[in-house]
C-alpha cells in the first residue's frame, strides 16, 4: 500500500505556473516585505526620521525665509532632502537586506523553494519605492503646511513620480551592496557610502556654496543629478539637460546591476546562468 | 483512496515508465565537493528511493549538510553530479515537489508566524491548508505570533512548517529536531512519519543515533565526507553489533570465518579483524588453534559506541568544516 501511493506520488506532474499565479507570488512578496520592512523599526523609523528632522532643522525652521537658485528654501529642500531621504530608504531597504538574508542563511532556504527568484529582489526595490513615496510625500506635507509652499498639484507629481523612479538607481546599488557585504559590515558600509555621496552632491548644502573641487565631483555623483533632476521642477536647477542627468542614473543602474548580478551568480555556485 | 498500481496504469498508460515503485528520487553520484582547499565530500554515491526515509547519520562537519545542498541545487559539486527526480535541482518543476528546513541564522523577526507560513504556501501550486500546516507542526497557538518573539524549539517548528507546506513529494531536513525537547522531537517524528505514509519521501541529516534509528528505512553513516556504511538500521547493526577482536594470526580467513559465532573476518594490514557475537568462545578457540597468536584486542563494536568512537574521530582529527550558523 506504501508503494503504490508512493507510486502516485511520484508520477511525472504537469507544473506549470500561471502568470495569474506569478502576478500574486509576486504580489504577496512585495507585500509581505513592505509588512517587514515597516514592523522593523530600524528601518521604518530611521529611514523616514533622518529626512524630515533635516528638512524641518533646515528647511523650515533656520533658513525658511531664505531662496536659493530662484527657489525659496522650503521648496528648494523638498528637492535636495527628498533625493536624501529616497537614496537612503533604497540603499538600506535593499543592501542591508541582501546582506543578512545572504549571510545568515535565509537567502538559501527562498532559493530552495519553489520561489521566483526574481521576485525577492522586484519585492526589495518595490519596498524602496513606497518608503521613497512616503518620506517625499511626508515632505510635501511638511512643506505645504509649515513652508508655505505653493505649487499645482501636476507639478507636486512630477516631483512626486521623478523622486520614486529616481530611487531605482539606489535599489540597484543597494542590490550590488548587499551581495559584496556581510551581515555585520553592510550597514557601516552603506553609511560611509551614503554621507558623503549625499554631501558631495550637495543634498545637505546647496551644491554652490560647496568649495569647487566638491562642485566636480559632484558631476560624477548619482544623487547629484537626481537633485538636479528634482530642482529642475521647482524651478532652482542648474539648467543641465535633463536628459543627459537620465542617461547618468541608467548607466549608474546598469553597472550597479551588472555587479549584483555578478555576485547573483557567485551565489548560484555556477559562472553562467 | 489509494490508487492501487494496476488502476494508475489503466488511467494513465502515458506514466508506465515513471511508475516504478523503485524509482530513485534523488541521488547524489561520485560528487566531491571542495571548499578551498577543505574537502567537504570526497566520492559520494547516494540515493534516496521513493517513499523512503533516509538519514544521513554522522557528526558535526562530517558533510551532511553539503550533501543536502548539493541535492537541492544550492552548491554545485565539483565532480560528479546531484540528481532530483531524475534531473537538475535547480529546475523549477522539481522545486515545486521539494520542501527544504535547512538550519537557518536568522529569519525575518517581524513577520508572524501565519504570515511566514501564507508567503511559502503561495510559491507551490497545491499547497496544504494553513491549519493543515499549522497542526503538523504544532503552532496553532503560536500563529500570530511574530517569528521573533518565539523560542529555539518553536523557530525549528515554523522552519519544519515551510519545508511541508506545498505538499512536496521530497522532503529534506537537515537536523530537524536540533534544539527540541523530547516532546516536540517525538510530535516531529510522528510528523514525519504521516508524512512518509501518505507516500512522501524523507532525505533527513541527524547526528542522534536514536532519531536514524526510530525513523529511517535506511541509514548512510558518513564521516569527514565520505560515506563509511548504508544499510537499513538493521543492517548498520548487526555489521557494528557485538565485539570486535582483533589479533595477529597465522590462521588463514577462511578458517576463520568457519568458527562458529563469527559473523564476519577482514584483513587489516598484517592483522585481522573479526566481528562476533559473543567474544570469549571465539578468543577460546583462537588461541587453542593458533599458539603464537600475538596482538589481541577486544573492543565493544556496538552502534552506540561505533558512532561515539567516529565522533570522537572527527573531534580530533582534521574534518571537512561546513558553513555553520550560530543559532
Amino acid at each position: 500500500m506504501a508503494t503504490t501511493t508512493a507510486t502516485l506520488a511520484f508520477i511525472k506532474r504537469q507544473i506549470q505556473r500561471s502568470p495569474r499565479h506569478t502576478a500574486r507570488i509576486y504580489l504577496k512578496e512585495a507585500g509581505y516585505e513592505f509588512l517587514k520592512s515597516l514592523r522593523l523599526r530600524m528601518y521604518s523609523v530611521s529611514v523616514l526620521s533622518f529626512p524630515l528632522m533635516f528638512y524641518v532643522l533646515y528647511g523650515l525652521v533656520l533658513y525658511s525665509k531664505d531662496a536659493i537658485g530662484g527657489a525659496a528654501v522650503p521648496k528648494y529642500m523638498i528637492a535636495t532632502f527628498g533625493t536624501f531621504g529616497v537614496m537612503g530608504a533604497s540603499l538600506f531597504g535593499t543592501a542591508a537586506g541582501l546582506a543578512s538574508d545572504r549571510g545568515l542563511g535565509w537567502l538559501e532556504v527562498k532559493r530552495a523553494s519553489p520561489m521566483p527568484p526574481f521576485a525577492y529582489f522586484a519585492a526589495k526595490v518595490v519596498t524602496s519605492m513606497i518608503f521613497s513615496a512616503i518620506i517625499v510625500l511626508a515632505l510635501f506635507g511638511l512643506g505645504i503646511a509649515f513652508g508655505g509652499v505653493r505649487m499645482p498639484v501636476a507639478q507636486f507629481a512630477i516631483l512626486l513620480g521623478t523622486l520614486v523612479v529616481g530611487s531605482l538607481p539606489f535599489s540597484a546599488m543597494g542590490l550590488a551592496l548587499g551581495y559584496f557585504t556581510g551581515p555585520n559590515s553592510a550597514p557601516a558600509t552603506i553609511n560611509l557610502i551614503y554621507l558623503p555621496m549625499s554631501f558631495c552632491s550637495g543634498l545637505w548644502m546647496p551644491i554652490m556654496l560647496l568649495p569647487k573641487l566638491v562642485q566636480k565631483i559632484a558631476l560624477v555623483m548619482p544623487p547629484y543629478h537626481l537633485a538636479q533632476l528634482a530642482l529642475g521642477i521647482v524651478g532652482a536647477g542648474k539648467h543641465e539637460s535633463a536628459a543627459m542627468h537620465w542617461e547618468v542614473l541608467a548607466a549608474f543602474t546598469l553597472i550597479c546591476l551588472g555587479v549584483a548580478r555578478i555576485g547573483f551568480q557567485r551565489d548560484q555556485g555556477k559562472l553562467y546562468g | 483512496m489509494i490508487a492501487t498500481l494496476k488502476q494508475l496504469q489503466n488511467e494513465h498508460p502515458q506514466y508506465l515508465d515513471t511508475a516504478k515503485p523503485d524509482l530513485i528520487v534523488a541521488s547524489l553520484e561520485g560528487v566531491n565537493k571542495n571548499y578551498g582547499s577543505v574537502r567537504a565530500l570526497r566520492g559520494v554515491d547516494f540515493r534516496v528511493h521513493a517513499g523512503e526515509v533516509v538519514a544521513l547519520l554522522g557528526p558535526n562537519g562530517a558533510g551532511k549538510t553539503t550533501a543536502v545542498k548539493l541535492l537541492l541545487g544550492l552548491l554545485q559539486p565539483n565532480s560528479g553530479r546531484a540528481r532530483v527526480f531524475g534531473g537538475d535541482p535547480t529546475n523549477p518543476e522539481n522545486r515545486m515537489r521539494t520542501g527544504a528546513m535547512l538550519q537557518v541564522g536568522r529569519v525575518p523577526e517581524t513577520l508572524r508566524v501565519r504570515e511566514h507560513i501564507d508567503l511559502f504556501s503561495s510559491y507551490y501550486e497545491k499547497p496544504m491548508a494553513l491549519a493543515a500546516v499549522l497542526a503538523a507542526a504544532g503552532l496553532e497557538k503560536l500563529s500570530d505570533r511574530k517569528f521573533g518573539d518565539l523560542s529555539g524549539g518553536q523557530r525549528q517548528r515554523v522552519l519544519f512548517a515551510l519545508a511541508i507546506c506545498g505538499d512536496p513529494d521530497l522532503i529534506f531536513l537537515d537536523e530537524p529536531t536540533v534544539g527540541l525537547d523530547v516532546e516536540a522531537r517525538r510530535m516531529l517524528w510522528d510528523e514525519i512519519r504521516k508524512m512518509v505514509g501518505r507516500g512522501k519521501t524523507v532525505l533527513l541529516t541527524t547526528h542522534y543515533l536514536q532519531e536514524a534509528d526510530e525513523l529511517a528505512d535506511r541509514i548512510a553513516v558518513i564521516n569527514q565526507g565520505e560515506i563509511i556504511a548504508q544499510g537499513t538500521p538493521a543492517e548498520i547493526k548487526a555489521k557494528t553489533a557485538g565485539k570486535r577482536i582483533r589479533c595477529i594470526t597465522s590462521l588463514g580467513l577462511n578458517t576463520l570465518r568457519q568458527i562458529p559465532g563469527v559473523t564476519e573476518v577482514r584483513e587489516d594490514r598484517q592483522a585481522v579483524e573479526i566481528q562476533a557475537i559473543e567474544a570469549e568462545a571465539i578468543v577460546r578457540e583462537l588461541l587453542a588453534r593458533d599458539a603464537k597468536l600475538s596482538g589481541l584486542e577486544v573492543t565493544s563494536a556496538g552502534l552506540e559506541e561505533a558512532f561515539l568512537a567516529l565522533t570522537s574521530d572527527a573531534a580530533t582529527g582534521d574534518t571537512a568544516h561546513e558553513p555553520n550558523y550560530p543559532n
